[in-house]
């Protein structure tokens, strides 16, 4: 049987985000909803959560402004509460509601944008990671590279946006990150985080790069990771893509393949 | 060295505050901003350690929901604890996470015999896995609950005895909560055990858009009311010196004007009469 207390939660925490808090509440409960302070604890429930989704999503923000960031933040908070005791990741699945939020359509670019100022959320609170010495790398034997993987740095994070320029779409919508204008060229853009030491860094990454770490974080071999990265575009320099990969920060060692098999 | 007065730490006042060296000075940060991998954050966070005394105030272990701390949620301040070293560890008497659900803020519980078992089991459980003793704290009231079987000081203090924790005395909250409630908050302040209190916090509130004064809120966006501060007065002239936090988490000013709070409250600490009391 369900406890008192646990009753009394339940019961609150039902009221705290429902349209009218006392509508089929228990009687006890509702006797507290009634109270002018009951809307203490609505309000500030509901300006920390969109608070934190403001300070996660400082692009999407800057994009739609405060108005509308905080009315769309209000609705997604309904839909999805905080899963962990902590505001720092809080917002997981805002990109995804972006996608499929009608009012957003105006701006298509909004839930890709969004998706990078996630990126660059976990790639700040990552776990700090040593980085791949390029010697290691330049010594291995062609056996070697087909039977081990390159480790992607914790840090980074990265992909592929085929139909945006989302990169610079981002920095142009990040204080911190300015371009300093320019025209934007209308193109499909990927983009690579990474923490190396410290800051979160930024940079434009190529259709095969994505595809190249895609294949590592798969736990493919070297060999396998270079022949993903050609496969997406043949003329690829695949040495001076590693050497841009290496000075990114975007590795942080060697291990055995842990892919299976393909083909 | 001996804490007197310190600050909420904020990252825009991080080379003020790591500079800083005011007799008596320490920091306090919520635990949960911190509860990271890695990163610039927590790297900053340790360099303030390195040179001040640190406190984690804990705001989302929800000991007073009907359920024990999330474990992942523990292990993460056990890690942080570990690494920071804390003065002084503190939590509040307040429920937020509740099934998987976290909502950001301290919410009420009625102070049943039921309710202080249960408060009682997870104070113990996160005192076991941090092996050190928590200080809790009352929090702002604004509801009028008919199912009370304790009064606010009375549980407070069955809470440590049973538990063992400290009690950590929110000044600023029981000015808030007996406004609201319509009770003398002298009574509260003159009523806790002076070996309870481990630490005590001041803050500035405000008053709600609608309600006015008869709704105070505890919104951390002003400077310590004067009234505030006669309360502080009396407690410590009759409790004596203890750690002090000034709160402030809006609207924040530049880091000389907390400090100017903060020195109000340590000269207060030093004076004779409250080492004598």
């Amino acid at each position: 049987m369900k406890s008192e207390l646990s009753a009394y939660q339940d019961a609150f925490a039902a009221a705290l985000l429902a349209e009218d808090p006392q509508a089929g509440a228990p009687p006890e409960l509702a006797r507290l909803a009634a109270q002018p302070g009951f809307a203490v604890y609505r309000n500030t429930v509901m300006k920390a959560c969109i608070d934190a989704l403001q300070a996660n999503y400082p692009a999407v923000a800057r994009l739609v402004g405060d108005e509308w960031f905080r009315a769309a933040a209000a609705l997604h908070v309904r839909r999805h509460l905080p899963s962990q005791p902590s505001l720092l990741l809080y917002g997981e699945e805002f990109p995804g509601f972006l996608a499929s939020f009608e009012p957003a359509r105006e701006i298509p670019y909004l839930a890709d944008v969004a998706r990078v100022d996630r990126w660059w959320t976990e790639a700040h609170v990552a776990a700090d990671d040593p980085l791949l010495d390029p010697a290691v790398l330049a010594a291995l034997t062609p056996d070697q590279a087909r039977c081990l993987a390159l480790r992607p740095h914790a840090t980074a994070r990265w992909g592929w946006c085929e139909e945006w320029p989302v990169l610079t779409l981002w920095r142009r919508n990040r204080e911190a990150f300015a371009d300093g204008g320019g025209t934007i060229a209308w193109k499909g853009e990927g983009v690579l985080l990474t923490r190396p030491v410290g800051a979160v860094r930024p940079e434009a990454l190529s259709r095969a790069g994505v595809a190249l770490l895609d294949a590592c974080a798969a736990g493919q071999c070297i060999e396998r990771a270079v022949l993903a990265a050609l496969e997406v575009d043949a003329r690829a320099d695949i040495a001076a893509l590693i050497q841009r990969l290496l000075e990114a920060g975007a590795f942080s060692g060697l291990h055995p393949m842990t892919a299976k098999e393909v083909r | 060295m001996t804490l007197t007065a310190g600050l909420g730490l904020k990252p825009q006042h991080f080379d003020d505050a790591h500079a800083c060296g005011a007799p008596g000075l320490w920091y306090e940060v919520h635990a949960e901003n911190y509860m990271v991998d890695g990163g610039p954050r927590i790297a900053w966070l340790e360099r303030i350690r390195a040179a001040h005394p640190v406190s984690l105030h804990g705001v989302a272990l929800s000991l007073a929901a009907d359920a024990p701390p999330d474990p992942a949620h523990l292990d993460g301040l056990a890690r942080l604890v570990d690494r920071i070293e804390p003065a002084l560890v503190s939590e509040h008497l307040a429920w937020s996470t509740w099934r998987g659900a976290y909502r950001p803020d301290l919410l009420p519980v009625p102070r049943t015999r039921a309710v202080l078992q249960r408060v009682v089991d997870n104070i113990g459980r996160v005192q076991q896995r941090l092996k050190r003793r928590i200080a809790l704290e009352n929090p702002s009231h604004y509801l009028v609950f008919d199912a009370h079987d304790y009064g606010e000081v009375e549980f407070l203090v069955e809470v440590a005895r049973r538990s063992g924790c400290a009690l950590l005395l929110d000044v600023n909250n029981v000015h808030v909560s007996a406004s609201n409630l319509r009770y003398p908050a002298a009574t509260l302040i003159d009523a806790v055990p002076a070996e309870l209190v481990a630490e005590v916090h001041l803050a500035g509130h405000g008053q709600d858009p609608v309600h006015g004064a008869a709704l105070l809120i505890d919104t951390h966006d002003a400077p310590v009311a004067p009234a505030v501060w006669s309360l502080y007065e009396r407690l410590i002239g009759r409790i004596g010196a203890r750690p002090t936090l000034i709160e402030r988490d809006e609207d924040i000013p530049p880091f000389a004007e907390l400090l100017r709070e903060r020195d109000h409250a340590h000269a207060l600490l030093t004076m004779p009469v409250a080492e004598a009391a």
